[in-house]
């Protein structure tokens, strides 16, 4: 396991370099550049060469090229163009505001989508099998904008329940010790606002995970299906055992595997998500910031961060090809 | 997971248990007003910045040596009380306010003020650009080095005693007094300055200064920078003038506007700005108060005369002529809105009530068309997406109202929309490839060179003409020492524009901020000028 570990990690370092070629060529082909957008509406021809003259944008390509890459060899991402402040300092302090976010969505989807997902299939053709395969049909077309501002209109202005801006209540005097709000509540104690934060989570959790919800339901149902089929089930219950034991032991087990690929996908897709929930729910993630900083066009900021969400999203494909060794030794083995 | 559970036993709470903040402030007697910007401020020292929300920050942190009246975009005393302009225009004279302080307990004299204008004019080059000094390289024309600095106004500055400094400029500079009104010229703690920034710094956006002590003399002292979720500042009990009624204040950054209406509806935040004209009724309807800024913007539908038939004067007149400003108005402006004539609004000085108007005939419009040979000609329109500036709230409805009173004429519109920056700015400002287009300004500050100086200062490529007599004199308006002599050329400016038809000015939009029912004592300016001291959240 280590070995195949190890072979997937210097897999990774060839493929980061094509990476950041390629980040490096597409940031500088978006149309408009750095020093219009960030002297807006007051540039001037003067002004816009002395920018590129003090961020070294008149360079030649090859050798801003070769001072990124030897920047990143010393771990160096550089430093946004717009706030000055250092690309991996910012990533640090926004990403656990995504992860809390993308865990809550996850963790909705996959408490709420398997058990669904599982019902339908051992349900099937029944009016719930039906409802429930209509819902997440429905689930997987919404957008997220549009579920977002449903989720505000109904549970923020009509049952005035839930926050809908923000992570915390700025009025709260909170310790951040992980940037994980909930998480530093727990840990100091501070259970209004570990409360408050988790208030917080719920409709931009419920408005990024309904897509993820949505396909695992259906990714669920589908495979629990196939494997209800399976004559080692037949036989299982034949042979008299539990209802339970056979569905834990025999279908779930082996219906999972799909459904934990299809989490593992949905776990890197939920970043591309993060990008428009995070702006409509005003939540400081590195979607937003990303989004926001593509507008600015702030050159190592795109770079440093989608370079660091490959890297986070290839280590979380490794995680899940190990889980697979321990779901089906024969992965293992392979 | 272990190590979080390893952790609980070690992490303590920073709560100033005796004090500290509730939710909704309770716990301590003013309160917490929290209000809502677009974005996170760039950096805290504002000499460096040039956008609204850093000014924000910045103005309940520091003053400068002149204020604005309450509510208008005037010159008023803050830090000086009083000051005299030399008859040459060259040297201006200030009296200081006495027994002000700064934040960190050192006294507020000539010396500082001093120290702070050598500071501005001894910028290094690494920290002149435009991104940067923007405000001091633009009105002071350059630095003690670098390309510009043969050019630059400053001369000096003496404390002639602790309460007197005396600037000296190179040349008469009109605008100069209400140009000391802006946040970029805000009087710092040289001692601050001294022991935290560092000029010359690789990146000035990030020194300690910049970032974590800014310190000057108004009425909140800072405390906090989390980047992405707040800036919090507390009440400087030493304030020289009306102590601030809250005790803390945190100004939080929500970009999308409907998340910002929804926030102060919510009572998330107590207050906030750029309220889209779409949620004004609602968050009326709710019992939210909405406030608009008097109009100090201006909105208006620009012609590249690069672009035939736009070079033809008749062209430009019938596309006036098709123009129902009011309509315009009434279908994507917010309430408070004032119909525009020219290229600024009626408070700043040259404004002139006698130019060519061009009123709502579509008539007329036809027969300019048809006199031009025009008539049916395809023009191309650019309009910018994902964006709501103060003067232009929603541009898409604006464009469509446009589109349709000039399709009505007989033209042809071919729309093309960019994404706002750097795409559609590039588009405009940076190329010859756009048609008549949507723009406008906000004015920084009471300053006429500030309206049509930006807009017709130069040949650019947003208007595509060369007209050197307009060029010239606008530069001759520049040079005149005094806002009183300088009104009767810019009034010529202003009806030559009007004749000449570079666009059409269409409105000058009422930006408009909201507040939940409780908060009292905001008072909306129209260049931004807006300090919290006197604002309480019930």
């Amino acid at each position: 396991m280590l070995r195949f570990a190890l072979r997937r990690l210097a897999l990774l370092v060839p493929v980061l370099l094509g990476l950041s070629v390629l980040l490096f060529v597409w940031v500088r082909a978006l149309p408009g550049e750095p020093a219009r957008s960030l002297l807006g509406q007051r540039a001037t021809p003067e002004g816009i060469a002395r920018v590129n003259e003090v961020y070294g944008f008149n360079d030649p390509l090859l050798q801003q090229y070769g001072s990124y890459v030897w920047a990143l060899l010393r771990g160096d991402f550089g430093s946004s163009i717009k706030t000055g402040q250092p690309v991996l300092e910012s990533f640090i302090e926004k990403f656990p505001g995504t992860v809390e976010l993308g865990v809550a969505a996850l963790l909705f989807a996959v408490v709420l989508g398997i058990p669904l997902g599982y019902y339908a299939a051992r349900h099937q053709g029944r009016l719930l099998d039906t409802t429930i395969v209509s819902g997440s049909l429905i689930g997987v077309v919404t957008p997220v904008f549009f579920l977002a501002i449903l989720l505000k209109l109904v549970f923020a202005n009509w049952l005035d329940l839930l926050p809908t801006s923000q992570r915390q209540d700025p009025r709260i005097d909170a310790t951040h010790i992980t940037n994980f709000y909930v998480l530093d509540g727990l840990l100091t104690r501070e259970w209004d606002a570990a409360l408050d934060a988790l208030t917080h989570l719920v409709l931009p959790a419920v408005a990024l995970g309904t897509i993820p919800l949505a396909i695992i339901v259906r990714i669920t149902r589908a495979a629990v299906a196939d494997v209800l089929n399976e004559d080692y089930v037949r036989t299982a219950e034949s042979k008299g055992l539990s209802r339970m034991l056979v569905s834990r032991r025999h279908i779930l087990r082996n219906a999972m595997l799909p459904v934990m690929t299809t989490i593992g996908l949905q776990a890197g897709l939920l970043f591309s998500g993060a990008v428009l929930t995070e702006s409509v729910f005003a939540w400081n993630g590195i979607g937003r910031f990303l989004f926001d900083s593509i507008g600015q066009r702030d050159y190592p900021v795109l770079q440093g961060y989608i370079l660091l969400i490959a890297i986070i999203y290839a280590l979380i494909n490794l995680t899940v090809d190990m889980a697979y060794g321990v779901v089906d030794p024969r992965v293992r083995v392979s | 997971m272990a190590a979080s559970i390893a952790l609980a036993g070690c992490a303590e709470s920073d709560r100033d248990e005796s004090g500290g903040n509730g939710p909704s402030g309770e716990g301590s007697g003013g309160g917490t007003f929290v209000f809502a910007g677009a974005a996170d401020p760039t950096l805290l020292d504002p000499a460096f910045a040039s956008d609204g929300e850093t000014f924000r920050v910045a103005r309940q942190i520091f003053e400068g040596l002149v204020g604005t009246m309450p509510g208008t975009a005037d010159p008023a005393p803050l830090l000086a009380t009083e000051w005299e302009t030399s008859e040459d225009g060259l040297s201006h004279t200030f009296q200081l306010r006495e027994g002000v302080t700064f934040h960190d307990g050192s006294a507020f004299d000539a010396e500082a003020v001093c120290f702070n204008f050598d500071r501005w004019y001894n910028f290094p080059e690494s920290a002149q650009s435009g991104d940067l000094a923007y405000y001091y390289g633009a009105l002071f024309r350059g630095f003690a080095t670098g390309p510009d600095s043969d050019a630059a106004l400053y001369a000096g500055c003496e404390a002639s005693s602790e309460s007197e400094a005396v600037i000296t400029l190179n040349e008469p500079f009109a605008g100069f007094i209400s140009a000391l009104s802006l946040p970029a010229f805000s009087m710092q703690s040289p001692a601050a300055l001294e022991e935290f920034q560092e000029d010359g710094a690789a990146n000035v956006l990030t020194t300690e200064y910049s970032t974590a002590h800014p310190t000057g003399t108004g009425p909140f002292v800072f405390d906090e920078w989390d980047r992405g979720n707040s800036v919090s500042l507390s009440r400087y009990d030493d304030y020289w003038g009306d102590v601030a009624l809250v005790d803390e204040v945190r100004i939080v950054p929500i970009s999308d506007p409907k998340a910002r209406a929804t926030a102060v509806e919510n009572g998330e935040v107590d207050g906030a700005d750029l309220i889209g004209p779409a949620d004004i009724a609602p968050l009326e309807d709710a019992g939210m108060q909405v406030l608009p800024r008097d109009p100090f913007t201006v909105l208006y539908v620009g012609f590249n005369q690069k672009q035939k038939p736009l070079d033809d004067l008749r062209v430009r007149q019938a596309i006036a002529y098709a123009i129902d400003k009011e309509a315009v108005a009434s279908a994507s402006l917010p309430e408070g809105t004032e119909l525009a004539t020219q290229f600024m609004p009626q408070t700043v000085a040259g404004w002139n009530d006698s130019v060519t108007e061009y009123d709502y005939d579509p008539d007329r419009a036809r027969e300019l068309l048809a006199e031009a040979g025009a008539e049916g000609a395809t023009i191309e329109f650019n309009y910018p997406t994902d964006v709501s500036r103060p003067y232009m709230p929603s541009p898409a409805d604006t464009f469509n109202v446009v589109r349709s009173q000039l399709e009505a004429v007989g033209l042809k519109i071919k729309p093309t929309a960019d994404v706002w920056n750097p795409d559609y700015l590039e588009k405009i400002q940076g190329s010859a490839n756009h048609g008549i287009h949507l723009l406008g300004w906000t004015g920084d500050y009471n300053d006429t060179d500030n309206f049509v100086g930006v807009f017709f200062g130069t040949a650019t490529d947003e208007w595509g003409f060369d007209n050197s007599d307009l060029f010239a004199k606008l530069r001759e308006a520049r040079q005149i020492p005094t806002v009183e002599e300088q009104i009767p050329l810019y009034e010529e400016i202003n009806a030559d524009v009007m004749e000449f038809l570079p666009g059409v000015p269409l409105a000058h939009p009422a930006p408009s901020l909201a507040f939940g029912p409780n908060v009292t004592g905001y008072e909306p300016s129209p260049v931004n000028d807006e300090v919290w001291n006197a604002v309480s959240v019930g």
